[in-house]
């Protein structure tokens, strides 16, 4: 994969102006942590880099194509009424490989099943998502996002409401996607947890406070407190 | 109870209708399923209207045939489908307040329709069906429609799952157009072959109310699907002989099957209404 380059990135959520003027560099295999205040545009930047929103002025270099991006988002957009068994969601990660017409491969209901071993959830493999609690939820998201393989892996506080040992759990697994040079983008609150997790990190006010290794990115001081 | 059957061994317009509506049921009770998953009830409801002026066009243009007024009743709610969509695309109408703009002109033009005809296509027989009028190329039609809808489905059911799972799964991708159009289709199509049996008004009946009184027992999705086709069957056949019985007219009996065990679900069901002890 390449080094996620851009210059003078400028996005509008609706009619106000998100981010204004963002220009960096994610390289290739790096580990990033967002952080800034609340309406400090991080979610809009995750979008962008997406694929969801499109910046209005500026240019993003280098960016995979949708395929190779995972996107977990803050707030899960799932409808729980619906009935779907834990493996069949996180098998259905690896569709664009298959295709989503097809039936679900051999090689994918393996791998599935490996993901779910890794998140703790194989004994609840057949139980459907509403069954979950939000820490078994999460996890399954997370072994979706193992399923499906991909180069770009974007994070929304992905620890939010989430206890300690599922926290401890699947920051493990940033770190192996990290050891693994896979592109990780996670945007955090908890600045202990940037500290410990992310050898980068990017700090956001609707425009670049400080970005760069994460000790002295976090030092600059020039942002409003952050919760 | 076989003196309850005996009239279906003895006229042959009784045995079409029972296979025509227990075909249509079958068809409908899976699709209705996920239309109410989707939260679609009242899109359907809305699009099972705008087949009426479509139909009587196809009557005006080309008789009493029941493929030209299912083209026309097909293209009709089709239109609407896709115009209340662009609508809600391009303005920032929410898409339920654009599907009930769009399904009453068309109403209104189907109405109009019928009044322009002079007299030549029965309102009555259109808004509520005529299922003991239900001739072999009747049968046919239904049969075809439920046929393409089960084996549609078949390709179709693991995306369309997902997508009404996690309305952004298939994001910016072709699958999620396909899955979308491809499931209004379905519904459309069936509403289309409901509309002779059971009529425009009523059609949305065997598409709604089997699988929302499945819904208050079954859990999982599967389960879900055959009880609603069970229930959807067993009203066809239970309305039927109700009508012949009691010489009521036979589409609102059928419907009302189903409706009573909507209406026993929500009464003994899982999620049934409990009265608070206060």
């Amino acid at each position: 994969m390449n080094d996620i380059a851009l210059k003078d990135v400028s996005v509008l959520r609706g009619t106000v102006l998100a981010l204004t003027e963002i220009s960096g560099i994610f390289s290739s295999g790096s580990l990033t942590a967002i952080l800034g205040p609340n309406g400090a545009g991080k979610t809009t930047l995750l979008d962008t880099l997406a694929g969801r929103l499109q910046p209005a002025t500026g240019v993003i270099a280098g960016l995979p194509s949708p395929p190779n991006t995972s996107y977990l988002q803050q707030v899960p957009q799932l409808d729980l009424r619906v009935p779907v068994t834990v493996l069949d969601f996180v098998a259905m990660g690896a569709w664009r490989m298959h295709g989503a017409f097809r039936d679900i491969e051999r090689q994918a209901l393996e791998s599935a099943l490996d993901a779910l071993r890794t998140v703790g959830l194989l004994d609840l493999q057949l139980r459907t998502l509403d069954e979950l609690s939000s820490g078994q939820l999460q996890r399954a998201r997370f072994a979706q996002l193992i399923q499906q393989q991909s180069q770009l892996i974007l994070l929304d506080e992905p620890f939010n409401a989430i206890d300690e040992e599922t926290t401890a759990m699947l920051t493990s697994l940033i770190a192996r996607w990290h050891a693994d040079s896979r592109t990780i983008i996670v945007v955090l609150h908890d600045r202990e947890l940037a500290r410990a997790l992310c050898p980068h990190a990017l700090v956001l006010d609707r425009q670049v406070i400080s970005w760069g290794p994460t000790e002295q990115s976090l030092a600059a001081h020039r942002w409003r407190h952050v919760a | 109870m076989t003196d309850l059957l005996a009239p279906f061994g003895e006229y042959l317009f009784l045995r079409r209708a029972l296979v025509g509506s227990s075909v249509l049921a079958a068809s409908m009770a899976p699709l209705g399923t996920l239309l109410i998953l989707r939260r679609m009830s009242l899109v359907g409801d809305a699009m099972a209207h705008a087949v009426l002026p479509g139909a009587v066009a196809g009557f005006l243009l080309a008789g009493l045939s029941i493929w030209a007024m299912a083209l026309g009743g097909f293209i009709a709610a089709i239109s609407v489908a896709l115009l209340a969509t662009l609508v809600a695309q391009r303005t920032r109408e929410q898409e339920d307040s654009s599907f009930a703009a769009i399904y009453l002109i068309s109403l209104a033009i189907g109405v109009m329709g019928v009044a322009a005809s002079g007299g030549r296509v029965d309102l009555a027989h259109l808004l509520f069906g005529s299922v003991l009028a239900v001739d072999d190329q009747g049968l046919l039609l239904a049969a075809t429609v439920a046929t393409s809808t089960w084996l549609a489905l078949a390709w179709l059911y693991r995306p369309l799952v997902l997508a009404t799972l996690q309305a952004d799964f298939f994001d910016g991708t072709a699958t999620a157009t396909i899955v979308r159009v491809a499931f209004t289709v379905l519904v459309v199509m069936n509403l289309v072959a409901g509309f002779q049996i059971l009529g425009t008004l009523m059609a949305v009946g065997l598409l709604i109310l089997p699988a929302a009184a499945a819904r208050q027992w079954a859990t999982r999705l599967e389960p879900l699907i055959l009880l609603a086709v069970l229930i959807g069957v067993a009203s066809a056949l239970i309305g039927l002989t109700m009508s012949i019985q009691t010489d009521l007219p036979s589409g609102p009996a059928i419907v009302l099957c189903a409706g009573s065990a909507y209406l026993i679900s929500i009464l003994a069901g899982r999620n049934r209404i409990r009265i608070r002890r206060s």
